[in-house]
């Protein structure tokens, strides 16, 4: 058990078992936040495994944006604050499956690899990355670019407000009074 | 090192999330979940370009860039969803989103729960729109009480 | 027209007028009458001038089918017999034709009525005139279904339906063994043509064994349409129909064409003994049950029809002892006095109003016609001399002393015992009826019928009276006999050889000391049923029979035996089959619709699962895919 392997095992600890908070705990807001640590310690995962950029990438976008985004939905929705009861479906079906899913894979693997061992490898640092990704997979790389910009399109005409809206009253009917702020229907 | 360890934990992981998926009600704390999956495949992915040698250097990292790359816009467009979803019900709760018509509701069967109300008030029936319908104004659900102000819109 | 075209002209030109006056739409009550009438009319010249004219036995046969090596002919033979019973046919059609114009002057559905008439007679022509077995049996059904629709006639009468039922459900019953054994004969005996079937038996082509089977299959639908024990039960009770369908059907012909048809094929049964003893069997029975019964009627077509039943047992018991000529000779001289008797008891119940003999007495002064005719048709019945009864059935108890063997001695014993009892009965009848106090308001202004219902009645009086002379004309014996094997020719060939036909000539009159028995049987009866009147002619002479009475008026109750013996358990069995279908076996049919519609309805309820639920569906999918390739693969 060399130090990289303790390390391994601490950060992949701390993984699990926050991501077993994420999808177990009664608060809504707590969750995002448990996922923050999710995140962050597959960040960490990934600085020990030498992939650098990848490590700071996934701070960046994921725990910088995606979450943060998750966040703004938590309360965008109005979801509630404090533990809620409801939030859950029967569980059975989640634990078969999900346990399967994960077991079955984990055996996989085990079987798949056993106690091997391999040498650290040379650091994937953004200069190698880069080179890369620009030499041969530029390809992709455009077309994600075009993803992107398609995603953003997509996100911003499902938003628009007319979809779902009801037609307009017909003339002559008294028009509906708008609710007050905060005045719950 | 041994690549067992952070395999088995990768694979863990996206049990877990399976398990978050089928689990919550919650749209986006099933996107959360989801999250969770990626991850996991990230994981692997990296310490595959850590195990196998692969013809090009690697590339178990880039496509773990280019995973993080589509999660992200992945989560752009599942919020948008998420958000015209609570527009239109005023309820996130997944399993009161009915996939045909109710022709006959007989057969759909009651619905699985009670839907998902904030803070423990009847479920509101959908929202009226009284304001003018365009994308520009305040809105009374952007504009309700909320921990701190919220920008204008979802869009 | 040469007898070639003749033969089968006797069953056509009925069936015509039947077909004609069923389909014809709206026929009225005048062109309804006129196609029965004529029917019958044209049916009996044709049977006359046939009489007359054709001498020796010959056929006319036309291949209709081939089943698998066994040809399907119509064919007609025409022979000495046939041709006197579709005479005596003839008659008894054409006069109920004429009398049920009036009978039935206020039934509005008088028209498929007189069709059905038609019909009927038809078929029993068809049964008469039929060279071949299968066409005998199409005229036998057609018979058994004419027998059913005329009974239920009038559906006014609530009995109505249920006798006609009965009848035709007991004579059913017959018919499947009559069917059995007509295949089994055409089968073994290679064709289904009388003549081949007679010449294969001749030679010994077919087994004893077999031969025997056959005849005692036969011999069920012979008990079934002539109304021996056991299938007697149906015949009181088609009472319910009108009477001039009890004097056509009942008393005449269809009852008879058990016994025609156990003479054309006598061969068969002859083969073995068990088949005459056991028709020998059933003739005493029946003939001791039927008068019995007679005895303590209060319907006066209810004693009819059990005079009836006993009569025919007379020609099964002359069957049985051999005596084909006799059989046929008594069978004539019934229907003559048999048709007379019904057609009367009509005129009597139109006048009374009623079919009960106990609003009856005294009809004679208003209704004398009536009264004389069927005066001699009483005394045909009983067997008085001179009238045609007396002959026929002196020949019958002639022929049973005549032959050795216990059959014959108890078929005579019966006999003669039934004798005592028909005397008894039916002066029993004649006296309640006609002679007395009025019993009724109706019985004390009787009148003659109308003219068209008179008159069919005088009429059959005459051969009724003198038909059983013709038992000393020699023309008349030879046609009663069966002729030989050797005679059965294809077409008419003219006159046949006359000389062979002397010298087999039957003796049907025995003028004998012999006689004397029967006549002081006749005396003892209708003398006991006189004192027995005279002590108290308002009550029923049938007092005397004292606690005997119910049993005899219930027929020693075996209607109830057979309620319980096969009516019931075959109802059970239907209610059991009838679940066992709708249940099963439309169940599975229906079953399947539904269990296919209810799978579609499952399935679409899959599809518009919730969210949830389809992810939880897509996952384990995933999962067990997985499952399968990794296990299924080899875990490397």
């Amino acid at each position: 058990m060399t130090s990289a392997d303790l390390l391994l095992t601490a950060l992949g600890a701390v993984a699990l078992g926050s991501a077993l908070l994420v999808v177990a705990t009664r608060h809504v807001v707590r969750a995002g936040l448990w996922l923050v640590v999710t995140l962050g310690a597959v960040a960490g995962l990934y600085l020990v495994l030498a992939a650098e950029l990848v490590a700071w990438v996934q701070i960046l976008l994921y725990v910088g944006a995606v979450v943060v985004l998750l966040l703004f939905a938590v309360m965008l929705t109005r979801a509630p604050i404090g533990a809620r009861h409801d939030l859950d479906r029967p569980g059975w079906p989640a634990f078969l499956v999900g346990g399967g899913t994960g077991l079955g894979l984990a055996v996989l693997l085990v079987d798949a690899y056993r106690w091997t061992r391999v040498d650290t490898p040379p650091t994937g640092s953004a200069e190698l990355l880069g080179t890369e990704i620009f030499r041969s997979w530029v390809l992709p790389f455009e077309v994600l670019s075009v993803l992107l910009l398609a995603a953003l399109v997509g996100a911003i005409v499902i938003s628009r407000p007319e979809i779902g809206s009801r037609p307009a009253p017909p003339a002559g009917s008294a028009p509906e009074p708008r609710p007050a702020p905060g005045e719950r229907r | 090192m041994h690549p067992v360890i952070p395999y088995v934990t990768a694979a863990l992981l996206f049990g877990i999330g399976v398990y978050g998926v089928l689990r919550r009600r919650n749209a986006v704390l099933l996107l959360m979940s989801v999250e969770l999956m990626l991850n996991a495949v990230n994981l692997v992915l990296v310490t595959a370009d850590a195990t196998v040698q692969a013809a090009l250097p690697a590339t178990g990292q880039v496509f773990a860039l280019f995973v993080i790359v589509i999660a992200a816009a992945e989560v752009g467009v599942g919020l948008a969803i998420v958000l015209q979803l609570y527009r239109l019900h005023a309820t996130i709760a997944l399993d009161t989103v009915a996939l045909a018509p109710p022709d006959d509701t007989a057969a759909l069967g009651p619905p699985d729960d009670t839907p998902f109300p904030p803070d423990g008030s009847p479920p509101p029936g959908p929202p009226d729109r009284s304001g003018p319908p365009d994308g520009t104004g305040p809105r009374p659900e952007a504009s309700a009480e909320q921990p701190h102000p919220a920008p204008v819109g979802a869009a | 027209m040469s007898p070639d075209t003749l033969g089968p002209l006797l069953p056509a030109v009925p069936f015509i007028a039947a077909l004609l006056g069923l389909v014809w739409p709206g026929a009225g009550r005048r062109l309804a009458a006129a196609l029965g009438i004529t029917g019958a009319a044209v049916a009996l010249l044709v049977a006359a001038w046939l009489a007359l004219t054709v001498d020796g036995p010959y056929g006319t046969y036309t291949e209709l089918a081939d089943f698998g090596g066994l040809p399907v002919t119509f064919g007609v033979r025409i022979d000495g017999a046939a041709l006197l019973v579709a005479l005596a046919v003839g008659v008894v059609a054409l006069a109920v034709q004429v009398y049920s114009v009036a009978y039935l002057a206020d039934d509005d559905r008088y028209a498929p009525y007189a069709a059905q008439v038609s019909l009927f007679t038809a078929a029993m022509l068809l049964v008469v005139v039929a060279g071949d077995l299968i066409v005998l049996l199409v005229g036998w059904e057609v018979m058994g279904i004419c027998s059913y629709l005329l009974i239920g006639h009038d559906r006014r009468l609530p009995e109505a339906p249920k006798a006609a039922v009965k009848a035709f459900i007991v004579t059913r019953t017959g018919d499947v063994g009559f069917l059995l054994g007509i295949v089994l004969l055409g089968v073994s005996a290679g064709s289904f043509r009388i003549a081949d079937v007679l010449s294969a038996v001749a030679a010994g082509e077919v087994s004893a064994g077999r031969l025997t089977a056959v005849a005692l299959l036969l011999l069920a639908g012979v008990a079934g349409k002539s109304a021996q024990f056991p299938l007697h039960t149906w015949l009181p009770d088609a009472m319910a129909g009108p009477t001039p369908i009890s004097a056509l059907i009942h008393a005449a012909t269809m009852v008879a064409a058990g016994i025609y048809v156990v003479t054309r094929l006598f061969p068969v049964f002859d083969a073995g003994s068990v088949p005459l003893a056991v028709l020998g069997v059933m003739a005493a029975v029946t003939m001791l049950l039927g008068a019995l019964a007679a005895t303590a009627q209060d319907d006066i077509k209810r004693v009819l029809a059990w005079s009836t039943v006993s009569q025919l047992a007379y020609m099964a018991a002359a069957l049985s002892v051999g005596a084909t000529a006799v059989a046929l000779f008594h069978l004539l001289t019934h229907a003559a006095f048999k048709a007379l008797l019904f057609l009367g008891a009509g005129s009597v119940i139109h006048a009374v109003g009623s079919n009960s003999m106990a609003a009856m007495g005294g009809l004679r002064r208003g209704m004398p016609a009536t009264f004389w005719s069927m005066t001699i048709g009483l005394g045909a019945l009983m067997g008085l001399p001179p009238l045609a009864g007396f002959w026929s059935k002196d020949a019958v108890l002639a022929a049973a002393q005549g032959k050795n063997g216990w059959v014959a001695v108890m078929v005579f014993t019966a006999g003669l015992v039934g004798v005592v009892v028909t005397a008894w009965y039916a002066t029993r009848l004649w006296l309640r009826t006609f002679f007395g106090t009025p019993r009724s308001p109706a019985a004390e202004h009787p009148h003659e019928p109308p003219g068209v219902m008179l008159w069919p009645v005088v009429l059959l009086a005459v051969p009724s009276a003198l038909l059983g002379f013709a038992a000393f004309a020699h023309g008349f014996t030879d046609r009663l006999r069966s002729p030989a094997p050797a005679e059965w020719v294809g077409e008419y060939s003219g006159p046949a050889t006359r000389a062979q036909a002397l010298q087999e000539a039957v003796e049907l009159v025995h003028l004998s000391a012999a006689m004397a028995l029967p006549l002081a049987c006749l005396a003892l009866g209708v003398l006991g049923a006189w004192l027995a009147w005279r002590r108290d002619p308002a009550a029923d002479p049938a007092r005397v029979l004292g606690p005997l009475r119910p049993v005899f008026a219930n027929a020693f109750y075996l209607d109830a035996v057979q309620e319980v013996a096969v009516v019931r358990p075959s109802r059970a069995l239907a209610r059991v089959v009838r679940r066992g279908d709708e249940s099963v076996v439309d169940g599975a049919v229906e079953g399947a619709g539904r269990g296919t519609s209810d799978l579609g309805g499952s399935l679409a309820r899959a599809h518009r699962a919730g969210l949830p639920r389809a992810a939880t569906a897509v996952l384990a999918g995933a999962l067990l895919v997985g499952v399968a390739a990794a296990t299924l693969g080899g875990l490397s």
